[in-house]
């Protein structure tokens, strides 16, 4: 009796033990290897970012930039890295000292955490395992996108306020409210997308463009110009820099902030350009579809580093813009902010939408 | 216990200690954060439900707008731990009794609910939550129920533009 009950036991134990481990751990293993790739990735591209930036606007400035660590310049970001990790940490004795860590943390994870369903490529075939170059090809992608936007508020906000300094809190309220007038429009742009598209994953709205005629920008001309500015205005991008504007705030919402916490600041800034970036590429850009290229003629494994290397040049291509932008245009006044947000680009995302539904009815 | 088990209590053990740190925070900035992050419970335990679709609304909805707001206003109003009034004990007492009555009834009235007795719920299966299936069934039979209260928020928002030109 004894025996039995202790075989019960185990018996009962190891299939405890087998449901938990019931995993296919080679899709964990996968998905842990690809998101360290994506997020150091995203890093790296962020760090040399800020070089390109500094390159940009001294071309449009007509000057050298910084061109004395390495050759042209190149070891700069590392050595402005350097610095920023160097320096001493301050935190205000009037701070709110929990929240004042939270703020550059939470800012710096909402915008890495978009890079999780965005389709870097088509599959990859490894030891006889079919590899998605995504890392989560969720039935909500482009809303998923969006709650983690919505998100990056709260780093700006709980820093600002957490410094207790009237500019830094002033800067964080007008990051939320341009933020929260932004996302509007945002969404109605997207909504006239996925009446098009008829899917919100993002993996098959890439795939649709790879294998349809045209990209998505030919359907929505309307609908990605306002998801542009809007996601100009989502990272706090000149000529929506308001949060940051110096002359009127200081420096803002990051005032107080010195050393590694300021740096997590300014690069969570650069990451949401890539990943915005990324997914505009990906939903109005044919994503990782090589133009004028029939990827069914190479082998898979080729044909998944021919669009992971497309993607990266789009990606490119969208930052630079980003960049050339900042370098050319002035940054607006508040009331031209909030009109152009509230009378402008709503009414435009609206009649962009009715203009898809008709034309979805008419069947063009 | 399956995943899925281990997975529930942690996210309840999450929802439940949230939820109280709202109520116990001096801190009004505090107990909105907290409140944030019941939020985020809750939409796990939607995921958990295979509705991935009310996760993430519940996300962008509550956690991304009006926690926002929230924010927004407490922080504009700069309310202090020290200036917030310090209310008499029978006016507590009376918050004690009547929210505990509240909830007695609350667990009566779900124990007592036949259509949910005896009934599991079904984890990481069924596909309703999803956004096709949701769609489906807000638009064909739930379409008048579902016009009606989009109405309603057309004209709650009219109203607000109204008192906020006054």
């Amino acid at each position: 009796m004894e025996i039995h009950l202790t075989q019960t036991i185990l018996i009962k134990h190891n299939y405890i033990s087998m449901t938990i481990l019931a995993f296919d751990w080679g899709l964990v293993i996968e998905k842990l290897i690809l998101i360290a790739v994506v997020v150091f990735g995203s890093l790296g591209i962020a760090l040399y970012t800020t070089f390109g930036e500094r390159k940009v606007a001294a071309i449009l400035q007509d000057r050298p930039g910084p061109n004395r660590a390495g050759p042209f310049g190149l070891l700069q970001p590392l050595a402005d890295g350097l610095k920023l990790i160097m320096k001493e940490e301050i935190i205000p004795t009037a701070a709110n000292k929990w929240l004042f860590i939270l703020g550059p943390g939470l800012a710096m994870t909402a915008s890495l955490m978009t890079c999780a369903v965005i389709p870097w490529g088509s599959d990859l075939e490894l030891f006889g395992r079919k590899i998605a170059l995504q890392i989560a090809d969720i039935n909500i992608g482009i809303l998923y996108v969006f709650a983690v936007v919505s998100m990056g508020v709260y780093g700006i906000m709980i820093g600002g306020w957490a410094s207790n300094n009237k500019f830094s809190l002033m800067s964080s309220l007008r990051a939320a409210s341009q933020a929260i007038s932004y996302e509007l429009a945002m969404g109605l742009a997207l909504i006239a997308l996925l009446m098009t598209s008829g899917s919100l994953s993002l993996k098959t709205i890439v795939e649709q463009q790879v294998t349809g005629n045209w990209w998505n920008i030919v359907y929505q001309p309307l609908g990605f110009l306002l998801f542009f500015i809007a996601a100009l205005a989502e990272c706090n991008r000149t000529p929506f820099d308001l949060p940051e504007a110096e002359n009127e705030l200081n420096f803002g919402y990051h005032q107080e902030y010195s050393s590694m916490k300021l740096g997590f600041y300014l690069f969570a800034e650069y990451i949401n350009m890539i990943m915005s970036s990324a997914i505009m590429a990906s939903m109005y850009f044919g994503g990782y579809d090589l133009p004028f290229f029939d990827e069914s003629t190479v082998a898979p494994n080729i044909a998944a580093m021919i669009g992971v290397g497309t993607l990266l040049i789009k990606i490119v291509l969208f930052i630079f813009l980003f960049m050339w932008i900042r370098w050319t245009i002035p940054r607006f006044r508040y009331d031209q902010l909030m009109n152009l947000g509230w009378k402008t680009m709503i009414p435009l995302a609206l009649f962009n939408l009715l203009i898809t539904g008709a034309l979805i009815l008419a069947n063009l | 216990m399956s995943t899925v088990d281990i997975l529930f209590y942690l996210l309840s053990a999450f929802a439940i200690v949230s939820a109280t740190m709202v109520l116990i925070s001096k801190n009004p900035i505090h107990s909105v954060l907290w409140l944030i992050m019941v939020f985020f419970a809750i939409s796990g335990h939607y995921i958990l439900l295979n509705a991935q679709f009310l996760a993430i609304v519940n996300i962008i909805v509550y956690a991304g707008a009006i926690m926002v707001l929230f924010l927004f206003v407490i922080m504009l109003m700069n309310i202090k731990k020290d200036a917030e009034p310090q209310k008499q004990l029978l006016v507590k007492l009376t918050g004690v009794i009547a929210g505990g009555s509240l909830l007695t009834l609350l667990i009566a009235v779900v124990k007592q609910t036949s259509q949910i007795q005896n009934k599991q719920v079904l984890l990481k299966e069924g596909t309703i939550g999803l956004i096709h299936p949701l769609g489906k069934a807000l638009f064909s039979d739930y379409v008048i129920p579902f016009e009606i209260s989009s109405v309603l928020f057309l004209s709650a928002m009219v109203g607000a533009v109204i008192i906020g030109k006054k």
